[in-house]
């Protein structure tokens, strides 16, 4: 589904990634972690389409199309979401008309008609339970306001109504309180499905004992350093990263 | 990898969807203003003799005065003897309903989006229409007149109803008000005329609809509204003009009469052609807009969606003379490109306990500049005068400029005057949120924008709303990449 080859890329002239390479399967959940600054949100960033970054090697091919030539728009159209480390806020746009102007969009781009209001509110009730989100949050400007938690909540809702292909969810689990966590998983759980993939950006093993990645991933530096099964990432709430950076670099260094 | 330029930097391309022109006969007079242009035009109008001398005391006070400069607007001085003061589509022969029109002024209309006919049917909104000098047609009369309700053109109006235009012409406005206004007094052509019996709730909205259409041809309309006691009406008026290389100078008054417990709703969508994306063209609307809320109890609401003209310079006021009146000002104003808005209201207290709002909602793209300029005063008399003020700014992009200048002038103790200004940019942050959820960078504009702008919309009647909505959406085209 997802297969990223060799990307290296810049900001402001300063590189970031290093030569990323990772392949996703359909019904996958890796899990990447990493230290902070390591360059996982850029990553995101870089799949999802953002600008500012230049791609200045590598390549990626995304349900068999070339990633990096489309738009950002048309990435998330073809069913890539992006779960946002730092969701935006945007005043006067209620996330109702935010949400419903998105899956519009998209189904526009399907070639399909657009949802009527009646089909939209069925829908919006049936993801609103999944992941528990109180309705008040969804007629208030989005993300105006809201507490860090109801932001994450909000975008596990977002991914619920777009139902992507690959959720890349960047940190999605900072900021919950331990009920919230529970909740917000399981639903990501309830979303996982064989053809969908899943790309969880974590600090926490705490996330991964509810939702059990298939392979964990440690970005360092740019790179990734280490792959592994979930045992992985008890390893690293163990030890630390120390006991794999620790060897890096001191390659590096020789 | 591909050069991305900045979205939000990207200039602006707008096809003007009104810009066609109309090849139809039309009389014409030679350019040039004096003392025989107005005679001219009040002798092809077959004004009475006071109007003529009302017209000639206004153009010899005209000649004394001087263009005001205070207004934050830049333009080429504009030469008044190159203008063409009276232009009237030729009728084959005399109306007598609108099924013998000129079929090419017919479809104009119907291009424009107001299909009389249609009108008549479906909608329920009486429609005058104005091209350049002169009133087309007015829909409705008949079921109108039956409940006492007058609605016709300004020049009908001076011959069917000559003792109200007497009374009330230049009773709000005086001819001496100011430069724009004096010139107005002295050439106007057309507009409309309403006027609203004792306790009539007038049924339908009121509409006209402005369009210059000849070469080099000025616009000076003016409108007059009579509310008498315990009535209500809507009015809204409509604008649109060719794309011509050459600036076209419109310069309307607007006179509005509240008796007591009368209610006016004045609504505005305003589209005259802006110029192209690189400041080349456009009308100068130079307007003149101010009601009183003569008895207590009495209301007007003004409300505007400003998106057209390469430069506006418009202040409806309210002067609250009643006790308990209250005057209302909503205002969307969209600038993109060079266009540039001076606008805001004036709102005078005199009367005991009478309330205003103003919500200003200016939103600036491209190379606009967009000023909100009010004022607020309260004479000495006006206890307890309520104001609240909101004006928010919102920019597109980082080459326009958006500006406030709020002017308050309180004379009595109890009087509260509040204002609240913000000032918001869409970021590249929020419009990568949008993107990324699969919505362009255009779409998430227009939501954004129309998000910012809800709280006037939502003033607009219903039919109309969607109009302005699309009109917004139109005019941002192109504002992003
Ligand atoms: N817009 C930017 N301008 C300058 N530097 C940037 C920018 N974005 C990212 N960086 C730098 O790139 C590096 C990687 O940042 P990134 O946000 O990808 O880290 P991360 O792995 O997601 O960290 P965290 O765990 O703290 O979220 C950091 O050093 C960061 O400062
Ligand atoms: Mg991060």
């Amino acid at each position: 589904m997802l297969s990223v080859k060799n990307i290296h890329a810049n900001i402001d002239g300063r590189e970031i990634l290093k030569g990323i390479n990772l392949d996703i399967k359909p019904g996958e959940v890796h899990a990447i972690m990493g230290p902070n600054g390591s360059g996982k949100s850029t990553l995101a960033s870089v799949l999802a389409g953002r600008e500012e970054y230049e791609v200045t090697e590598g390549a990626v091919s995304f349900l068999g199309k070339d990633l990096l030539e489309l738009s950002t728009e048309d990435r998330a159209r073809e069913g890539l979401f992006l779960a946002f480390q730092y969701p935006v806020e945007i005043p006067g746009v209620s996330t109702t008309n935010f949400i419903k102007a998105a899956v519009n969009e998209k189904r526009k781009y399907l070639g399909q008609e657009p949802l009527d209001a009646v089909a939209f509110l069925k829908m919006m009730k049936e993801k609103m339970a999944l992941v528990e989100i109180d309705q008040r949050l969804l007629s208030r400007s989005i993300n105006e306001g809201f507490s860090g938690g109801e932001k994450k909540r909000n975008e596990v809702f977002q991914m619920a109504m777009l139902e992507p292909k690959l959720a890349i969810m960047d940190e999605t689990d900072s900021g919950l309180d331990i009920d919230a966590l529970r909740i917000v998983a399981n639903g990501i759980n309830k979303l996982r499905s064989p053809d969908r993939a899943i790309l969880l950006i974590t600090h926490y093993q705490r996330l991964l004992d509810y939702i059990h990645p298939d392979f964990v991933h440690v970005l360092y530096n740019g790179r990734i350093v280490k792959s592994g099964k979930k045992e992985l990432a008890l390893e690293l709430e163990e030890k630390g990263y120390d006991f794999i950076t620790d060897d890096i670099d001191l390659t590096a260094n020789q | 990898m591909k050069e991305k330029p900045d979205t939000l930097e990207q200039a602006v391309l707008t096809e003007y969807k009104y810009g066609f022109v109309t090849d139809i006969d039309t009389d014409v007079i030679a350019k040039g203003l004096n003392e025989n242009t107005i005679r001219l035009i009040s002798s092809k109008k077959n004004e009475p003799e006071w109007l003529l001398d009302w017209r000639l005391k206004a153009y010899n006070h005209w000649l004394k005065l001087e263009e005001p400069k205070w207004a934050n607007i830049k333009y080429p001085i504009i030469n008044y003897q190159d203008i063409i003061y009276y232009a009237a589509p030729k009728p084959k022969k005399q109306l007598n309903s609108l099924d013998e029109a000129d079929p090419e002024l017919l479809a104009t209309f119907e291009k424009l989006g107001i299909s009389l006919n249609e009108q008549k049917r479906l909608t329920g909104v009486a429609v005058d229409v104005v091209m350049d000098s002169v009133s087309i047609a007015t829909s409705f009369k008949e079921q109108l007149s039956e409940i006492g309700v007058i609605f016709c053109s300004i020049s009908e109006a001076v011959q069917l109803h000559p003792e109200l235009v007497k009374q009330y012409l230049g009773s709000i406005v005086p001819m001496t008000d100011n430069y724009f206004a004096a010139l107005n007094s002295a050439v106007f052509t057309d507009g409309s005329f309403c006027y609203i019996p004792k306790g009539v709730r007038c049924p339908m909205e009121l509409s006209t609809y402005f369009r210059i259409n000849t070469e080099n041809a000025g616009q000076f309309e003016r409108t007059l509204i009579i509310a008498e006691d315990e009535s209500y009406v809507s009015y809204l008026e409509g604008c649109t003009a060719p794309m011509r290389d050459e600036n076209q100078l419109h310069a309307a008054v607007v006179e509005l009469v509240a008796h007591t417990k009368a209610e006016i709703k004045y609504s505005t969508v305003q589209n005259w052609y802006p110029g192209d994306k690189n400041g080349m063209g456009g009308i100068y609307n130079f307007v003149t807009k101010r009601g009183i809320c003569k008895g207590d109890h009495s209301k007007i609401s003004w409300t505007q969606v400003e998106t057209g003209s390469a430069i506006t310079w418009k202040y409806p006021s309210v002067i609250l003379k009643g006790d308990y009146s209250i005057g209302e000002f909503y205002s969307v104003a969209f600038t993109n490109n060079h266009q540039q808005a001076d606008t805001g209201t004036k709102m005078t207290h005199l009367g005991k306990n009478t309330r205003s709002r103003i919500v200003s909602k200016g939103i600036s793209a491209g190379h606009s500049q967009n000023s909100y300029r009010g004022l607020v005063r309260a004479s000495k008399q006006a206890t307890n005068a309520r104001n609240y003020s909101q004006c928010d700014s919102l920019l597109l992009g980082d080459k326009c400029g958006a500006h406030t200048f709020p002017y308050i002038e309180v004379k009595n103790k109890t009087a509260i005057v509040e204002h609240e200004a913000t000032t918001s940019k869409i970021g590249e942050d929020q419009l990568f949120y949008c993107k990324q959820r699969g919505i362009d960078a255009e779409t998430a504009v227009a939501l954004i924008v129309n998000g910012f702008a809800k709280e006037v919309m939502n003033q607009l009647p219903m039919e109309f709303a969607v109009e302005a909505q699309k009109l917004l959406a139109i005019s941002m085209e192109g504002s992003v990449g």
